[in-house]
């Protein structure tokens, strides 16, 4: 993988909104955003109906997923691009999330809702209706998600980069900051990872930062490349586009994303945590 | 939004005692912007969370202790900084003008 097939820019999608082939989908954490007005033509995923078993914690299995994607007219031929608010922040969420079923061609409008929003791009209130398809899914691909006996398995031992803001990480706030605080779990982070915000991986305008001033960042921030790694965050989107910077756009090998994140972690009995500012050592 | 109220994002629902909220409304020449986007910047400068504004410019955060920024992005205007000290607690409201 690479920037240049997995990312197109705002201006790519605007010349290519009536291209056959391409169905271009918003996801967005707010999930009412698309209703306040979308891109032309495209169609709208929900993250936390759609996307989430409704019982119990978990994705939707192969069929629900089948199904969820034959009812929104996407066939398996389709180019399907990615785009949402908040840095393409749930849009990456779903980029993995297509991937692990085996979508085979998906991408990211590069700097998402907002940076279409500040270039003043049209939006539209026309929701379009497209035919059903019969979608057929992959197995999920096991290679890309991390459980929890993972990220435990992975202290001291492989990269673990922890993407959440430097105050969630330490352990001074437990939730994104337009969130509520109050949580049922400890504050903190697994021991020996990094912290590297997910919001390091953008400029202002959401767009990603060149390949070079990405691999800097990790280099930096102490990564290994002879290892593999897991990257997690609070409930494992921010982690997704973090796992789709070192995996699609620098090409890392192994990288796995814990969707579980800090509200598993954070609630297990018995695990190591580490408190403040330093990712704090194996043994604590 | 003519007629939208200025300020005072409602609080229900929302546990006053326990947070530390930041919030607030982005103007230009006094009428509400919609589509802007606030971040939130820890002390370090570092970004802790953004949020588009709502149809009546209307913004929140729940921050922790301390100071912050707040940084406002819109369409057609340069990005506006403005400094806010949070407390668990109590409410911070802010006004934020765009050129």
């Amino acid at each position: 993988m690479s920037r240049e097939n997995s990312l197109v820019t705002t201006q790519w999608v605007e010349d290519n909104l009536d291209t056959p082939g391409i169905v271009i989908v918003e996801v967005d954490e707010d999930t009412t955003a698309y209703d306040k007005g979308h891109i032309k033509g495209a169609i709208k995923l929900d993250w936390s109906t759609e996307l989430q078993d409704q019982v119990r914690r978990d994705f939707v299995n192969k069929q629900q997923f089948e199904q969820l994607l034959s009812s929104k007219g996407i066939a398996n031929d389709d180019t399907v691009v990615l785009y949402g608010g908040n840095n393409n922040w749930f849009a990456a969420y779903a980029y993995w999330y297509f991937t692990l079923y085996g979508h085979a061609d998906v991408k990211l409008m590069d700097g998402g809702r907002k940076k279409w929003e500040l270039d003043s791009r049209e939006l539209v209130d026309e929701v379009p209706t497209r035919p059903a398809t019969s979608y057929t899914a992959q197995e999920q691909d096991r290679s890309i998600r991390a459980f929890r006996d993972d990220a435990i398995a992975a202290i001291g031992v492989q990269n673990l980069i922890d993407v959440r803001s430097p105050d969630e990480y330490a352990g001074r706030l437990l939730a994104p900051a337009h969130l509520p605080q109050e949580q049922s779990q400890r504050a903190g982070h697994v021991p020996t990872s990094l912290n590297v915000p997910w919001s390091k991986n953008c400029n202002d305008d959401g767009t990603f930062k060149s390949d070079d001033d990405l691999k800097a960042l990790y280099a930096e921030a102490g990564i290994d490349d002879s290892k593999d790694t897991i990257a997690l965050c609070r409930i494992g989107e921010r982690s997704s586009l973090t796992w789709f910077v070192l995996k699609e756009l620098l090409g890392h090998a192994n990288v796995k994303n814990y969707d579980g994140s800090w509200t598993e972690y954070g609630s297990l009995v018995g695990v190591p945590i580490a408190l403040g500012d330093e990712p704090g050592s194996a043994d604590a | 939004m003519c007629g939208a109220t200025e300020g005072g994002l409602s609080l229900d629902g929302v546990n006053v005692a326990k947070e530390a909220l930041i919030q607030g409304q982005v103007l230009r020449d006094g009428e509400p912007v919609g589509n802007a986007y606030v971040r939130l910047l820890d002390k370090t400068g570092e970004f802790t969370a953004e949020v588009p504004t709502s149809a009546s410019g209307h913004f929140r955060f729940f921050a922790g202790e301390g100071q912050w920024t707040l940084r406002t992005l819109a369409p057609k205007a340069d990005p506006v900084d403005k400094q806010v000290q949070a407390a668990v607690g109590s409410v911070a409201e802010v006004v934020v003008a765009i050129g």
